[in-house]
């Protein structure tokens, strides 16, 4: 399986403080790659290097095959992302949302509007088109703006904390999206606070003090450590973090 | 193409979805202009004066006459004694007594100058209206003296003197400005606060293109201020348009887009919405009103402030409005204020896109 990330002693220091401490990870095509850490931990300013929004001050890596450094406005158009704060705009309709990234990832008009028509009926939200985004409930905007950030068809997916402050039964129909587009081909990098969520990926890497301080899939990382569960592995890596929240 | 369509489109939709802002966008030019054009008034009119003669004679009754049909003055009979209009001149009801000397000959006129201007102008009207009193009463005709030497003058561009002429185009540098700066100047720093920034930098949208298609909603509003601008001077004020309309609009496009331009500078520089309306009110509105000529004229500055008077756009907009819609001077006069403030736009524009990073930090 081919690489669509790979990434060597990526660090990142603002003045004293090194945020992201050289991670050298890689994830393969298809993959859901969960990162994981502690509030703090880099995480955040690990995925803007990646996404081409943040130089990396050391190290090298590549993302669908562009440098990260040189390579970052190529970047942009091979992947989407979902940032930590709410990214829709509240003030537009849901389709006006929709047909504004459509047209920004330069898809044809056509396009856009069977795509949209899709896309309502995939997340039984036909009835919701003309709905103000500002008016949906959490958890529906939390799938409008996944469903958007890969409206484009990406290589891959960034998705920073997609689920924070969203319902136990939201969540597990938020993840049955992220495993339909994994298996349509779209790699998902995905940062999560719920353990329970890390069972779901792949393959995990655990974030300390900017450092990765384990990496492998859920199963083999619950072995390696003796756990039975990965909120346990967590525990048991958390507690040697040196910087405070 | 595509992606600056559908940037515009979204633009829009938060201008027209905003309806306090919007309400306020259009009703400020509407009400600056109507209370500028009313309320800044050098004209002196309405002068207050009272007339003391001890010993009334025919001069003093006849010029007294003057003065009482003159339509500048309005002659206060209640007042008499030279005491009764030194009170009635502390208390601020009186701005001017006229005492006549008989025995020396001379009129004494007291004015009150606590505004020089006023003031001044005042002691010009009543020697003028006495002296040609003096001349007439003389007997001797024009013809009679030797030398006689007419002094005709013709007030050209503004024959009634009406204030309006001046501050009309000045108010629609500062208001213009001021709206366009303004309205831009949070664009940019509300995506910020918000969080979408940070997906629209994720995306493949070029800065150059953000800031041009921020432009586009903005410049299309600020157009119906500029005719709603133009209809008021024109209809409410009574300034007339001598000079061609649409080199009128055009040179005012140029300015507004300086503006709209000059506000999303504003924007990538200030971290909140709120440091931005401030940052843009203040850098607008204090050079807008000192050194644009608008109430203080430019070429009485000292030339430090002069020099700084350079780089005001607004110095340039008034000045180039000035001679196209008062003096009606057509485009070969003021090629020079429309290619500064061209070049300054697109100094803007240029500014605010590079300062637009594509990363975060």
């Amino acid at each position: 399986m081919d690489k669509v990330i790979e990434v060597e002693g990526l660090t990142k220091r603002f003045g004293n403080f090194t945020a992201v401490d050289r991670i050298s990870f890689d994830v393969k095509r298809g993959e859901i790659f969960g990162f994981l850490g502690a509030n703090g931990a880099g995480k955040t300013t690990a995925i803007h290097m990646l996404c081409g929004l943040s130089k990396p001050t050391e190290g090298r890596g590549s993302v669908a095959g562009f440098d990260i450094t040189r390579e970052n406005e190529m970047i942009k158009q091979n992947i989407g992302y979902m940032s930590q704060k709410f990214s829709l705009y509240e003030d537009l309709r849901v389709w006006e949302n929709i047909r504004l990234f459509g047209g920004i990832y330069g898809l044809a008009d056509k396009v856009i509007a069977k795509k949209t028509e899709e896309l309502l009926e995939r997340l039984n939200f036909k009835s919701e088109r003309n709905t103000m985004v500002k008016a949906l409930p959490l958890g529906w905007k939390q799938k409008l703006a996944f469903s958007i950030a890969i409206f484009h068809e990406p290589e891959i997916v960034f998705l920073d904390e997609p689920t924070g402050g969203v319902d136990p039964a939201m969540r597990r129909q938020f993840w049955e999206m992220i495993y339909d587009a994994a298996e349509r081909g779209i790699t998902v990098f995905v940062t999560t606070h719920y353990m329970e969520e890390a069972e779901y990926c792949h393959r995990v890497s655990i974030m300390v003090d900017g450092r990765i301080d384990a990496l492998d899939s859920p199963r083999n990382l619950r072995e390696a450590y003796g756990a039975k569960s990965m909120d346990e592995v967590f525990q048991q890596l958390a507690r040697k973090a040196q910087r405070a929240d | 193409m595509k992606q600056f369509i559908a940037f515009v489109n979204k633009e829009f939709y938060h201008l027209v979805r905003d309806r306090r802002s919007m309400l306020i966008i259009l009703g400020i030019p509407v009400v600056q202009i109507l209370l500028f054009g009313f309320a800044i008034n050098t004209e002196v009119k309405d002068i207050r004066v009272a007339m003391h003669a001890p010993h009334p004679d025919a001069f003093s009754e006849g010029v007294t006459e003057r003065f009482r049909r003159n339509e500048f003055f309005n002659l206060r009979e209640d007042l008499h004694t030279p005491r009764e209009m030194e009170m009635a001149l502390q208390k601020g009801r009186l701005d001017m007594a006229v005492l006549f000397h008989p025995s020396e000959e001379s009129i004494q006129l007291i004015v009150n100058s606590a505004d020089p201007n006023r003031g001044s102008i005042a002691t010009t009207y009543a020697t003028a209206i006495i002296a040609g009193y003096q001349l007439e009463e003389s007997g001797v005709g024009m013809s009679q003296i030797p030398f006689a030497i007419e002094v005709e003058s013709r007030m050209i561009y503004n024959p009634g003197m009406e204030s309006a002429y001046m501050f009309v185009p000045g108010i629609m540098g500062l208001v213009l400005m001021l709206i366009c700066t303004m309205m831009t100047s949070v664009s940019i720093v509300r995506e910020k606060e918000r969080g979408t920034m940070e997906v629209l930098l994720a995306s493949p949208l070029k800065q150059g293109t953000m800031v041009i298609a921020k432009t586009i909603p903005y410049l299309l509003i600020s157009i119906i201020n500029l005719v709603s601008i133009l209809l008021l001077s024109y209809f409410v004020l009574n300034v007339p348009i001598r000079g061609s309309l649409i080199l009128l609009l055009g040179i005012s496009v140029i300015y507004i887009f300086l503006s709209l331009a000059f506000g999303l500078l504003i924007s990538t520089v200030v971290r909140s919405q709120i440091n931005a309306v401030i940052i843009s009110a203040i850098i607008v509105m204090l050079p807008g009103l000192m050194l644009s000529g608008m109430i203080f004229p430019i070429e009485n500055m000292p030339s430090i402030l002069q020099w700084v008077s350079d780089i005001v756009p607004a110095r340039w907009y008034t000045q180039a409005i000035k001679k196209v819609m008062i003096q009606g001077l057509g485009g070969a006069m003021v090629w020079k204020e429309t290619l500064i403030l061209t070049g300054m736009a697109l100094l803007l524009v240029v500014g605010s896109t590079l300062n637009l990073k594509p990363r975060l930090e």
